[in-house]
């Protein structure tokens, strides 16, 4: 398993820190010796469009960009965002759900419905691989709800016991500010605690 | 020691490396953190210039002077600066000077989608097209050297994926460059191109060609064949080559990472160690059409892999999978269609100055040549604010001909609209023109104080250097009336009414007219604390005077969503559901308390 590339796809709006998320996670598993690669599309993100990061780690990585189907973890900080990308994970994929909806302008219009029951379809096709985080409200109990990014990437460090505590932490710490290490750290051990498996 | 970059910053890192002492450029995704990372080591002078052309003019003089010099911009900037590097291409260089020009294929935050290659055989330039991080920052010190070494302006190709792709990267130490500073007064033939300077600098190019042509073959390091199964051989370059590899890695491949001129000795040696080729490149048959021009039969390329948008491991595999594997490419599960989900498109901001301004356009009925910048986005519905788009600039040139064809009739129909970056870049040439040829088209400047959308980037009208040094900054109302404007207006663009009745009236008028924002910086742009200048800080619809009447909806404000719910509002009229402005995204800026008739929206208390 070690050798085989790994790909994890990571979906949101603009402004949830998903860049940030995956900066982290680039820089522990490089902390742990696996080439990554990852690929974001900047531009018109910032103004409240969707965004989506490839993340690629292994011995060996080629592409930066995920296969349709063959994303081995799908992380997604909007539920909307979750369900637009469930056709890119693959049977036996985990997902992790941030408990959060950002309505899009169709929907604040009254013009089209906001999906309903995404954690339910996700259930019906990945089964008990699915895990819904209230990372914003873990984010606004901790006293700052813009570090619901590190809960989810502290959700995910959970599958990947090949790597130490002191990597994820090491890696909040080297891309973190030092005023932002303790919050965020925590933030890491939280969303740590949402996985029980 | 190794350290994940982004590929911009791994080309900043590699002109660092190098040597820079000079990097220009004009902000443009997907180049735009190439200049702001070189910002960063203060070994090297670094500018915002107003546009790509003055970006590559300074860049040459730089360069002619002895400084290494690094100067960047998207696609479409490199058609700006077209004039300056075709003739550059004869000049040469004294210090290395290398071009970075990064493609958007699929068109993510574009308004064409262009393959820059071909730039490199028209202007006999050579380019070199790097695939991830750490050829990003190889290729850019190599490119340094070869621009020297071959007395030519280097082109680095980049794209967004291998721009906004990071991976890790192997620093190096930085290396001054060894090119004395200085200019010669004695190089004319060289450097002033009249006619017969020129004539001889034209024969010289081609002899440089054929010389980087040979260096190509024998020398460039990233040009590499790897032999694997025989059967069949993939030439390719950039991420297209990484895509390939990460499909068929068992097969053969010749990567190309100098595009021109190309390595023909390699090629042909290619074509006698494998049985079949198939070229595998992104846009357009740049590599297929010269390798078939060298004779060569290529078994598969621009019939089976597509010519248009981005191609992804996905896409190639649905393209090649029958010809190399003989097995119809099989899609994923669908588990959703997506199709039917609501989109999630960008949108102006909460609290933007930019929507109260295109709300008085919308009164006022008026066809709006528009321009690039945050405010296209007027063009989604419901604002549908916009009706033409070209590219920088070309709104004010666009409204002002367009009155030559209406005439009279078209008094009171038209105006060009243009951000004060996009004004800067490109705006004063066609203001000029309209004055000077008597035409009556109104320019308004949206002047947010910023280069917005490609991530707040300082320009000569902010006030401050790329290094966030104090700087001059022009003056709008003065430049616009020294070109011979004579109707020079200011609006708060806050204050919809007015606004409007300031854009009525110039646009009646049968003379050129400029109205500029005033106090409407960008909302993102904290210096300038723009949130300080509203009275509240967040509104809330009164649900016993909300009509349902969904005005409020139509302003397109990211804060402002509609909640159906049948009843009855406070006069008695039946009503459908009721509006609901979010407090987390409301920011206090009244443009919907004046587009609301039934004083339905009010402050919340403090």
């Amino acid at each position: 398993m070690a050798n085989k590339t790994r790909n994890v796809f990571l979906s949101g709006v603009g402004g949830q820190g998903t860049i940030l998320a995956s900066n982290i996670l680039g820089q522990a598993l490089l902390n742990a010796g696996y080439e990554v690669k990852k690929a974001e599309v900047h531009g018109m993100a910032q103004r409240g469009g969707d965004v989506t990061t490839h993340f690629r780690f292994g011995e060996k990585v080629y592409s930066p960009l995920i296969k349709q189907g063959e994303a081995d973890f799908l992380v997604s900080f909007e539920l909307l965002e979750a369900l637009r990308y469930i056709n890119w994970i693959r049977p036996e994929g985990k997902v992790i759900l941030n408990n959060q909806t950002i309505l899009p302008p169709a929907v604040n219009l009254g013009k089209m419905k906001y999906p309903d029951n995404v954690e339910q379809t996700f259930r019906t096709h990945f089964d008990n691989n699915v895990w819904v985080v209230n990372g914003r409200e873990i984010a606004k109990s901790l006293g700052n709800s813009q570090v619901a990014n590190v809960v989810l990437i502290g959700a995910l460090s959970k599958f990947f016991p090949e790597l130490s505590l002191d990597q994820w932490t090491g890696a909040i710490q080297e891309l973190l500010p030092a005023r932002l290490h303790e919050i965020n750290v925590k933030a890491f051990h939280e969303g740590r605690k949402q996985i029980n498996k | 020691m190794k350290k994940i970059l982004q590929g911009n910053e791994a080309i900043a890192r590699g002109a660092w490396e190098a040597g820079a002492t000079v990097g220009c450029a004009y902000p443009g995704t997907p180049s735009s953190e190439i200049l702001a990372e070189l910002s960063r080591h203060k070994e090297v002078y670094t500018e915002w210039s107003p546009n790509e052309k003055v970006a590559l003019e300074v860049g040459h003089g730089a360069s002619l002077a002895g400084g290494r010099t690094l100067v960047c911009m998207k696609h479409v900037g490199l058609n700006v600066a077209a004039d300056p590097l075709m003739i550059i291409s004869y000049t040469g260089v004294k210090a290395g000077l290398v071009i970075v020009v990064a493609d958007d294929p699929g068109q993510h935050s574009s308004q064409n989608e262009q393959d820059s290659r071909h730039w490199t055989r028209f202007g006999k330039i050579p380019m070199l097209e790097p695939a991830d991080s750490q050829e990003c920052k190889d290729f850019t010190r190599l490119a340094f050297d070869i621009s020297e070494a071959f007395d030519t302006p280097v082109l680095l190709r980049s794209e967004t994926r291998v721009s906004h792709c990071d991976s890790p990267v192997e620093l190096g130490e930085r290396t001054e460059s060894q090119v004395g500073k200085g200019l010669d007064r004695k190089e004319v033939e060289k450097l002033v191109m009249v006619p017969v300077h020129a004539r001889a600098r034209r024969i010289l190019v081609e002899q440089r060609t054929a010389k980087l042509a040979s260096y190509a073959d024998r020398e460039f390091p990233f040009n590499t064949t790897e032999i694997n199964d025989p059967s069949i051989g993939f030439i390719s370059s950039g991420v297209s080559y990484l895509h390939t590899k990460e499909i068929f890695p068992q097969y053969s491949f010749l990567k190309i990472g100098m595009v021109w001129p190309l390595p023909k000795k390699l090629i042909a040696e290619f074509f006698e160690k494998v049985e079949k080729v198939i070229v595998v490149e992104e846009l357009d048959p740049f590599l297929e059409t010269e390798i078939r021009a060298m004779g060569y039969k290529v078994w598969h390329g621009k019939d089976l892999i597509p010519a248009i948008g981005e191609l992804t491991p996905t896409v190639l595999e649905k393209s090649l999978s029958l010809a190399v594997t003989g097995k119809d490419y099989e899609p994923p599960k669908v588990l959703v269609p997506i199709e039917d989900l609501p989109k999630r498109p960008p949108n102006l901001c909460a609290g933007c100055s930019h929507r109260p301004l295109f709300l008085a356009l919308k009164k006022l009925g008026l066809f709006v040549f528009g321009d690039i910048g945050c405010y296209a986005l007027a063009v989604s519905p419901p604002l549908s604010a916009m009706h033409a788009s070209t590219c920088m600039g070309a709104g004010v040139g666009g409204a002002y001909g367009a009155g030559k064809v209406l005439g009279d009739t078209g008094l009171g129909k038209i105006c060009a609209v243009l951000g004060d970056s996009t004004f800067l870049h490109s705006g004063i040439g066609p203001l000029m023109d309209t004055v000077y040829n008597g035409g009556y088209s109104t320019t308004i400047i949206l002047d947010n104080s910023i280069t917005a959308m490609t991530g707040q980037q300082e320009h000569p009208g902010t006030g401050f250097t790329i290094q966030g040094n104090p700087a001059p900054a022009v003056d709008y109302e003065q430049l616009a009336r020294a070109i011979g404007v004579q109707h020079v207006r200011t609006v708060d663009p806050y204050n919809i009414k007015e606004t409007t009745e300031v854009i009525r009236e110039e646009v009646n008028r049968n003379t050129a007219s400029v109205i500029i924002t005033k106090n409407s910086p960008c909302i993102l742009l904290r210096r300038t604390k723009p949130l300080d200048r509203f009275k509240h800080h967040h509104y809330q619809i009164n649900d016993d005077s909300c009509m349902g009447c969904r005005l409020c909806l139509d302003i397109n404000c990211p804060a402002i969503s509609w909640t159906p719910k049948p009843g009855v509002a406070k006069n008695g009229r039946k009503r459908k559901g009721v509006a609901f402005i979010n407090q987390d995204q409301c920011v206090g800026c009244e443009v919907c308390t004046q587009v609301c008739e039934f004083e339905g929206i009010v402050p919340c208390e403090e």
